[in-house]
């Protein structure tokens, strides 16, 4: 293949890519931004999104498509149901310290894995995708679904963002963020916005992983990378700005796809951990998060 | 009316308010006075439910607003403007006035009865809070809180750093919301603007409300100012 489609190619793969990454960095960036917990098993939600898809593709009697629509809404709900649950178990006994709630989500980050370990097994499966079409480019064929998994996200971050600025539950949400106290005087229950906003983030996490299991399988310690990069755009987006999480997952993603492909995923990953460390020392901030 | 009967409260092991007692009266304005940090602001946080009382009672008419969780006192029509103001600062005036409706669901006639009081933050709406001035901010911290239709309304030095004309335009408004029949509590140390809207005045010393006085027993040189402010 010559240059020319062969980073056209790149910039597919890279899209798809940063599709997905925009959808599991915003709940991570919303759960920190709202209520300052660092939530390290945000990729264990991502990976019992994709398990508990296929769970549901394998058992229910129905075509791929009805089955896949299914896991659309059944994981990210049960996935939500386990953030909420978390939220106020442990997080809200810890009065959500933000040393102490890293301690709490990385042995969270253990038990997940490990139950669907013993549940689910050690091995990659994968989920039929529920629609197989290609579309023939005059160089190479490409994967109709993938394109859908971009044209969904990008309707999900959308729906996310108006959420966040056009309704109630946002502008709680928001007034939470700014100053809990205050917003507790206003006769808003605290509480519930904190584990309302566990449970959207964990929701999040588990939508792109159903978008995301017809093209790479689920596996038990598939959360690993999902979250890495999600930190790393979170980081440079700035914590807690939605719009910084969604440029920087365009960088990343596009960046991750086409150095992936020109040269190595492993390189990819050592020039993104890089721009952190850049942005760490040169705008702390982060791209779009505002002065400390 | 507002009962405070024999509460104590403080931040962990330190105990602010001992054994604490007072009242206020619908339509009428009752300053607390006293030095920094004798515990005014303490007091204020306690009856919104900011800081948990240990012991004793705060009540508002026959709810017991301590025994509440902190969000559902504001809903029993207690409103709250705190010292520094403590605006939602990236939101808009209209999402802070928005947030303010939502306690005791109050819908646009609240919100244009709250606006026609303050003309300047009508014109700002869609202006970041943040960016307001001293003044307008405020007004919009007050205006805020006039948006649940309180019965009671807690001002916590609400002329802290605003010019003479900002001041009198607060004491206005308080004069119009006593009319209206709200109790207000206001916390202020200004000798002259306490006497100017004052129906009672509590004085503060050793984490207690120690005296309270008929706006009438008091003149600019009163001997209790000089006692418990050390002016
Ligand atoms: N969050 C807190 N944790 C611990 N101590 C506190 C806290 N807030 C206030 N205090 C202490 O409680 C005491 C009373 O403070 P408070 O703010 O109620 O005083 P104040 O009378 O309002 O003073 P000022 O006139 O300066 O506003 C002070 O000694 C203060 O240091
Ligand atoms: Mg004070």
């Amino acid at each position: 293949m010559s240059f020319g489609p062969f980073l056209l190619l790149a910039v597919l793969e890279g899209t798809v890519m940063a599709a997905v990454l925009a959808l599991t960095a915003v709940g991570l960036s919303l759960v920190f931004g709202v209520m300052r917990v660092v939530n390290v098993a945000h990729g264990e939600f991502y990976m019992l999104g994709a398990v508990l898809a296929w769970f549901v593709t394998y058992y229910l009697p129905f075509p791929p498509l009805l089955a896949w629509m299914a896991a659309l809404i059944i994981a990210p709900v049960l996935v939500a149901a386990v953030a909420a649950l978390t939220d106020v178990l442990v997080l809200k006994r810890l009065k959500y310290n933000p040393e102490a709630t890293i301690m709490a989500t990385i042995g969270l980050l253990y038990m997940l894995q490990q139950a669907a370990l013993t549940v689910y097994g050690p091995d990659a499966r994968p989920v039929v995708a529920p629609f197989e079409w290609r579309i023939q480019l005059p160089w190479f064929g490409y994967s109709g679904y993938k394109l859908f998994v971009v044209v969904a996200a990008i309707l999900v971050l959308m729906a996310v963002w108006w959420v966040m600025t056009r309704t109630k539950a946002g502008l709680i949400m928001r007034a939470t963020q700014v100053d809990r106290d205050t917003a507790q005087t206003f006769g808003i229950n605290v509480n519930r916005v904190y584990a309302g906003t566990f449970a959207f983030g964990g929701a999040l996490a588990a939508v792109a992983a159903v978008l995301i299991v017809p093209i790479q399988q689920a596996h038990y310690l598939m959360g690993h990378d999902p979250l890495l990069l999600s930190f790393i755009v979170v980081i440079i987006g700035g914590l807690g700005s939605i719009r910084g999480t969604l440029v920087a997952a365009v960088i990343i993603g596009l960046s991750d796809g086409i150095i992936s492909m020109f040269f190595s995923p492993t390189l990819a990953k050592i020039i993104a951990t890089l721009l952190v460390a850049l942005v760490l020392v040169f705008r702390p901030q982060g791209l779009f998060g505002a002065k400390a | 009316m507002l009962r405070v009967d024999g509460i104590t409260a403080g931040y962990g092991p330190v105990t602010i308010l001992r054994d604490l007692s007072f009242k206020a009266e619908a339509g009428q304005v009752t300053c607390i006075m006293g030095r920094n940090g004798v515990g005014k602001s303490t007091l204020m946080r306690a009856i919104i439910g900011l800081v948990p009382v240990q012991s004793g009672q705060i009540t508002l008419g026959k709810v017991a607003l301590h025994a509440l969780p902190p969000h559902q006192v504001p809903v029993q029509g207690v409103a709250y403007v705190p010292q520094g103001r403590r605006l939602f600062g990236p939101l808009t005036v209209a999402e802070n006035i928005e947030i303010g409706l939502l306690a005791r669901k109050k819908g646009p006639q609240r919100r244009d009865y709250v606006l026609d009081l303050f003309p300047r933050l009508r014109e700002r709406l869609d202006q970041v809070a943040s960016t307001l001035s001293g003044g307008e901010q405020q007004m919009l911290a007050i205006a805020r809180a006039l948006c649940l239709e309180p019965e009671v309304m807690l001002l916590d030095e609400p002329s802290e750093g605003l010019q003479p004309s900002m001041i009198t335009l607060i004491h206005e408004t308080i004069l119009r919301l006593r009319e209206s029949g709200i109790a207000i509590i206001l916390v202020e140390q200004r000798v002259d603007s306490v006497l100017r809207v004052a129906d009672h005045v509590a004085f503060m010393a050793n984490g207690r409300v120690e005296t309270v006085v008929p706006r009438s027993d008091l003149a600019p040189d009163s001997m209790l100012f000089r006692d418990y402010l050390g002016v």
